[in-house]
């Protein structure tokens, strides 16, 4: 088994910055609509609700590809940019995204849930307006979503690989991450090195979701 | 004295939410009705957590909403304080926390409500410390009213506080809401389907069926009321009282009490001369005389009457309305209805054989 070496500790760093944009934006974007989808009766729910699922069963290819064509010159969001995104570390982080969406939003929708209005009632009545109310006290009882939406969100950013060869291609420094190294190690016949940072992703992996399950033992979601 | 001043007209799925009503603001005002009868949906309107969509409300002075306007309050902008079914105690926070949730959010002039005095009156003093989970049903419950109080609130609406609790917790209560009424002079909107609880708080009822108010009184008007009294399901009610406790003959082993200049003997009670207790006559429990009776009699309490209203129940009982100063329903045989030869506006003396007290009826 390969050393880890400067090429990896950077696609390492790149994977780590990319993740953590990708959860920090998610989390924004993700909280407001993750609210919405659990307390709407709104007929267009399973719709949103199913568009948010799909990278799930979608190939990464396909997202990939439809990103790839709305990041470049031609297409929306690159007119919009007044550049192309393809390739490029910002492109990238708006893939993961997309991405990454069902593994924040879905556990924040289920805590949602969990929570109810309850608690946000009793807290209006208790002179808190509703941002005081929804920092104050349904966030809190809200917290074991958060850490499931954050670390799932993270370590599936970390992990994708489809998606970002598509949309980033793998130059070193800006879109080259661990899960495509890997991949590159393989064509090259270097199987130590594939092996070495294959072995680190998988015990990372391992790590993140027992992080998840035992936070979800530590953070119960109270609900009174 | 203010009013609250609230009509609402708002279909939902399931009914039609229809009221007019006007309340005046001291004391306790039960909210009675059926389950399904809309109660909590009114509670919800008053404080501004559903939306009726041509709404008005008014406290006081003050427009809490008024579409013609377009103005709806939130509930945190209206001094309401609520007290849910549930607790609803934040699960994050303990016992202090919990209580000091709201205190911290009313501006220091407008604190009427003092830590200590909510902890006193409730009773809660030892729970201060613990987590949320470590307390019985009954101590959230106390805890929920004590942090709703330390609002400082100028309404406090209770929503059936007591449902979610035993018989025991129940009795454990209800003692703890009719003293910090009295204590903090906050009037209060009690939601509540169970007469047991109405018979010992209520001043004041709104009686809701089907979505509509059908009628709203002073409680022993309604349950003297020969249309209405039906509607709470205590036939056997009489009269309710609120007596000012005028003597104590301890040789006998006697309390007078005193209302409207009429006189009561009960058991000997462990309260103050001056002091206003809350008893209750059951209809069964009042017989007529026609006149006063010229030979001595071992009944103590005997009390001039006139007939207001007469009210077949069945074949063989009626009702009939008296006016002692107060309403006083009297059910008798209808043979002695005939017999006597009774109509409204003869003068009758009533006997009344028993006097429950408080916690004896609903007990």
């Amino acid at each position: 088994m390969g050393a880890l070496t400067d090429m990896h500790l950077s696609a390492l760093w790149v994977s780590v910055r990319l993740a953590t944009m990708t959860v920090v934006v998610l989390l924004l974007v993700g909280t407001p609509l993750a609210w919405w989808l659990a307390h709407t009766r709104s007929k267009l729910r399973p719709i949103v609700e199913a568009a948010v699922a799909l990278p799930i069963v979608l190939p990464p290819t396909v997202l990939g590809f439809y990103i790839l064509v709305a990041l470049g010159p031609h297409g929306p969001l690159g007119r919009f940019a007044n550049l192309s995104l393809a390739f490029t570390f910002t492109g990238l982080v708006i893939a993961s995204v997309f991405y990454s969406m069902p593994f924040v939003i879905q556990p924040l929708q289920g805590a949602f849930e969990a929570v109810g209005k309850a608690p946000l009632e009793a807290a209006w009545s208790l002179r808190a307006s509703k941002w005081d109310a929804f920092l104050t006290v349904i966030s809190p009882i809200a917290l074991r979503g958060y850490i499931s939406a954050i670390v799932l969100g993270f370590a599936h950013t970390m992990g994708e690989f489809g998606v970002v060869l598509m949309v980033g291609g793998s130059i070193p420094g800006q879109t080259r991450v661990l899960s495509t190294t890997i991949f590159e190690h393989v064509e090259l016949m270097e199987y130590a090195q594939a092996h070495a940072v294959s072995a680190f992703m998988l015990i990372f992996s391992f790590l993140t979701l027992l992080t998840v399950y035992i936070a979800n033992r530590r953070f119960p979601i109270h609900v009174s | 004295m203010s009013h609250l001043l609230a009509r609402f007209d708002v279909r939902f799925p399931t009914f039609h939410l229809e009221v007019d009503v006007d309340v005046p603001m001291s004391g306790i005002t039960a909210i009675f009705g059926p389950s399904g009868s809309g109660k909590t949906t009114l509670l919800r309107c008053l404080a501004g957590l559903e939306r009726a969509p041509n709404g008005f409300v008014q406290f006081g002075t003050d427009a809490w909403q008024d579409e013609t306007i377009g103005l709806c309050l939130p509930l945190y902008k209206r001094p309401i304080g609520y007290v849910f079914q549930e607790p609803r105690l934040f699960p994050h926070y303990n016992v202090r926390a919990n209580l000091l949730y709201g205190y911290k959010r009313v501006p220091v002039e407008e604190r009427r409500i003092a830590i200590d005095q909510v902890v006193d009156i409730l009773g809660i003093g030892h729970l201060l410390e613990r987590r949320i989970h470590k307390l019985s049903g009954g101590e959230q419950q106390r805890v929920a009213i004590g942090r709703a109080l330390l609002t400082s609130p100028k309404l406090l609406l209770l929503d059936e506080p007591l449902a979610s609790l035993d018989i025991q917790r129940k009795q454990e209560l209800l003692p703890f809401i009719r003293r910090l009424h009295e204590e903090l002079r906050i009037p209060v909107m009690y939601v509540s389907h169970a007469v047991a609880e109405i018979l010992q708080l209520a001043d004041r009822v709104v009686l809701l069926k089907e979505g509509t108010v059908i009628a709203t009184g002073a409680l022993n008007e309604m349950l003297t009321s020969l249309k209405f009294r039906g509607n709470f399901g205590a036939h056997r009610i009489g009269a309710i009282l609120d007596a000012r406790v005028a003597a104590h003959e301890e040789q006998y082993g006697l309390t007078q009490l005193e209302f409207n200049g009429q006189h009561l003997f009960v058991p000997p009670q462990p309260v103050a001369v001056g002091q206003i207790m809350r008893v209750h006559i059951l209809s069964s429990d009042v017989s007529l005389v026609l006149g006063k009776p010229i030979a001595p009699t071992s009944v103590l309490n005997i009390l001039e009457a006139a007939i207001v209203e007469i009210r077949e129940m069945d074949q063989t009982s009626v009702d009939i309305l008296l006016d002692i100063g107060v309403p006083l329903v009297a059910s008798i045989t209808r043979k002695s209805l005939v017999t006597l030869g009774l109509k409204p506006g003869h003068r009758v003396f009533a006997h009344i054989k028993a006097v429950a007290l408080n916690e004896e009826l609903t007990a």
